[in-house]
């Protein structure tokens, strides 16, 4: 690995953990790129920001979605509807950094768009535009080796899953890899899932960390405050999703209301999670 | 023929994959974490009862008894008379029990998900034929059986719908993306992936995270193994060539797979070539496609310019699949196996044209191997052999046949 510090989720998490810190966890949102259309997607991040977000996860659309349930399942196909391709959300990442310097962007998809750029014009590229990380939710570390190595040598992160099902062999073999932070799938089941259970995510999480220094988000299942505020007490960071792309899905057609009930959201969380730091 | 010919290669079957699922640069696991212990679970256990005899006694039983196996390799004279050349026989996997060669891998699926305690089946379907399996030995070993079945193929293939519900399987209809069997599969994982703890998945072609391409490929090995003996039973020696239909690809590499060694023997994998490749609405993704990463495997695939997977098309369901067994893939890179397509009215003549020569009504599938051999026999002198294997029957394709003509059964 080269040198990690100087990169913005280094930066990010390091400052979190400063004593005095008014923000010592993280608020990861998620949304979908091009979901309906790239102009929307860049106006959302920067109410991401306002409201609270700490790091934005920006969605590449696939086709095949897998591990997604349906409400980011239909995300992508509004995002393809529109003909939104990866080098589209790169752009959008690129046009984001124009007015935002500080705020760390990782790119999470699938493989397939990034084997057809090509792991060396992806690194280019994503560099060049101000990606940070890369979470690629088919590909486990046994496969990761030259996209990781591709993308290190660029600046950027590669995040990794570990889940309920993962034992202690798989989480160090994840560790071996993973910088930036782990993202931790909180229940066995696809985006957006309902079935969290915040005792038994906090006692893996306490388990991950036993285990590794990298910091450790958690994401599925959690749709509002008090799932965010339960979570957050165990891990580092937070990761919402499916709950903003419903949002989205439902007031595309209404801007103000959109970014007023994402604001809402993601602004209820911030200050869950900020009385459960203090 | 008195036993069954089953036996695990120790040859080329130990070559590829490698340890982790690799053929070439192709295969793998691409999947998410969460099925990454469930994927290794299976692995083990594939592996310890892949050379266990009671399991292949086990196996090989109920591939005799229930199956039917073995089945003829069938001389079709007045076909071959017809079109001069090399003598065509057919490998009859369409007399399997329930009329298709999907039956040889869900009967070994299903033995080692009673082995692995897990009492919960799921499965993908396109034409309905891997689902119909399915829900066969999940009847037989009352086991509960979940079918993913993409809406529109729901529509095309009624019959197979009704005969997965009289088996007491439940179908459950795909509704995202095409709504066909790409999406039955990423449906199927989804599936997986909430209920890992009881629940064995049955992937009814030779692909997906490893080690399904290879279980699925060397439990329809019997295919290959009941050719070679039956071949030299029949004529003295082995045949000159070996056709299949390849979709995902199960068929073919069953009968591939035991001839892989045998450099005398041709082998030829036929895609969907639909409307024409130069139409681009077709499902041959190794004649067209370029390699790509899709349902846990790297493979050629069926892909735009920014890697999103575009909609196939084929007149026969069963082919109309966007990727393809990974093992193909290397198979076509290495050349030991020769790539083509035939079109829908390719297939279709060849379909009309086995019923009225042989008597025989073949799977639409299937009927795309039987194009080729139509090409590729006055190519051959008259005292070579081509085996097809006729992977299934056609009768649920009668609807679709009669609607081409106008008719409303």
């Amino acid at each position: 690995m080269t040198n990690t510090s100087q990169r913005r989720l280094a930066r990010c998490f390091e400052k979190a953990q400063q004593s005095g810190s008014d923000r010592s966890k993280m608020i990861v949102p998620y949304i979908t790129a091009g979901d309906p259309d790239t102009d929307t997607t860049l106006a959302l991040m920067n109410t991401l920001v306002d409201a609270g977000a700490d790091i934005i996860e920006l969605g590449i659309p696939f086709s095949d979605p897998m591990a997604d349930g349906p409400v980011v399942q239909a995300a992508c196909e509004r995002a393809l509807a529109g003909g939104t391709t990866l080098n589209d959300v790169l752009d959008v990442v690129a046009a984001f950094r124009k007015i935002n310097d500080h705020t760390p962007i990782v790119l999470m998809g699938y493989m397939n768009p990034v084997e057809t750029m090509g792991y060396e014009a992806f690194a280019q590229k994503a560099s060049a535009s101000g990606v940070d990380g890369l979470l690629t939710v088919d590909l486990p570390p046994e496969e990761a080796a030259d996209l990781v190595a591709q993308v290190d040598a660029v600046g950027i992160d590669s995040i990794f899953l570990l889940s309920p099902t993962s034992p202690d062999d798989r989480i160090k073999a994840v560790c071996e890899y993973a910088s930036g932070y782990i993202y931790y799938v909180s229940l066995k089941g696809v985006t957006g899932a309902a079935n969290l259970d915040t005792v038994e995510v906090s006692k893996k999480v306490a388990h991950i960390k036993s285990i590794t220094d990298i910091p450790v988000a958690v994401g599925f299942g959690i749709r509002d405050a008090e799932s965010a505020a339960a979570v957050a007490s165990a891990a580092d960071a937070i990761v919402v999703g499916s709950a903003l792309v419903s949002i989205v899905e439902h007031h595309a057609n209404d801007a103000a209301t959109m970014h007023e009930k994402l604001r809402s959201l993601v602004g209820s969380m911030r200050a869950a999670v900020d009385k459960i730091a203090s | 023929m008195n036993k069954p010919v089953y036996e695990f290669d120790g040859k080329v079957s130990e070559q590829f994959p490698d340890g982790s699922g690799h053929f070439g640069i192709y295969g793998g696991s691409f999947i998410a974490e969460t099925l990454m212990d469930p994927v290794r679970e299976l692995q083990e256990a594939y592996q310890r009862y892949r050379l266990d005899n009671e399991f292949i006694a086990e196996f090989e039983w109920e591939l005799k008894n229930f199956v039917g196996r073995p089945n003829p390799l069938y001389h079709a004279k007045r076909w071959s008379e017809e079109h001069g050349g090399a003598q065509v026989y057919l490998k009859r996997e369409d007399l399997n029990h329930t009329g298709a060669h999907k039956i040889n891998n869900t009967v070994g699926q299903s033995l080692l998900a009673r082995r692995m305690g897990k009492k919960r089946i799921i499965a993908e379907t396109g034409a309905g034929q891997h689902g119909v399996a399915t829900a066969t030995v999940c009847a037989r070993w009352g086991m509960e059986c979940i079918v993913y079945m993409g809406a529109e193929d729901i529509q095309r293939q009624a019959p197979n719908v009704f005969r997965m519900k009289l088996l007491g399987a439940k179908v459950v209809p795909v509704t995202s993306g095409s709504r066909t069997l790409k999406d039955a599969l990423n449906e199927a994982m989804r599936d997986w992936v909430g209920n890992v703890d009881d629940t064995f998945y049955i992937i009814g072609t030779a692909a997906g995270p490893h080690p399904y391409p290879t279980m699925v490929r060397d439990f329809n090995s019997v295919i290959g193994k009941e050719i070679k003996a039956q071949s030299v039973e029949h004529t003295g020696r082995l045949p000159d060539a070996v056709i299949a239909c390849v979709g995902g690809g199960s068929n073919a590499i069953g009968a591939f797979h035991p001839f892989l060694d045998d450099e005398e023997v041709a082998l030829y994998g036929i895609e969907a070539g639909g409307h024409g490749i130069e139409t681009g609405k077709h499902a041959a993704p190794l004649t067209a496609g370029k390699p790509g990463v899709l349902h846990g495997n790297r493979t050629y695939l069926m892909e735009d310019n920014a890697g999103q997977i575009i909609e196939t098309h084929s007149v026969s369901a069963g082919l109309d699949y966007p990727g393809v067994g990974p093992e193909h893939s290397w198979l076509k890179d290495i050349g030991r196996v020769q790539y083509d397509a035939a079109t829908d009215d390719e297939a279709l003549e060849a379909t009309h044209k086995l019923c009225r020569l042989e008597g025989i009504i073949p799977a639409l599938e299937s009927s795309h191997a039987l194009a080729y051999a139509i090409k590729l026999a006055p190519t051959m002198r008259t005292d070579q052999n081509i085996v097809v294997n006729l992977s299934g029957r056609g009768d649920k394709d009668i609807n679709t046949l009669a609607t081409l003509e106008g008719l409303t059964l």
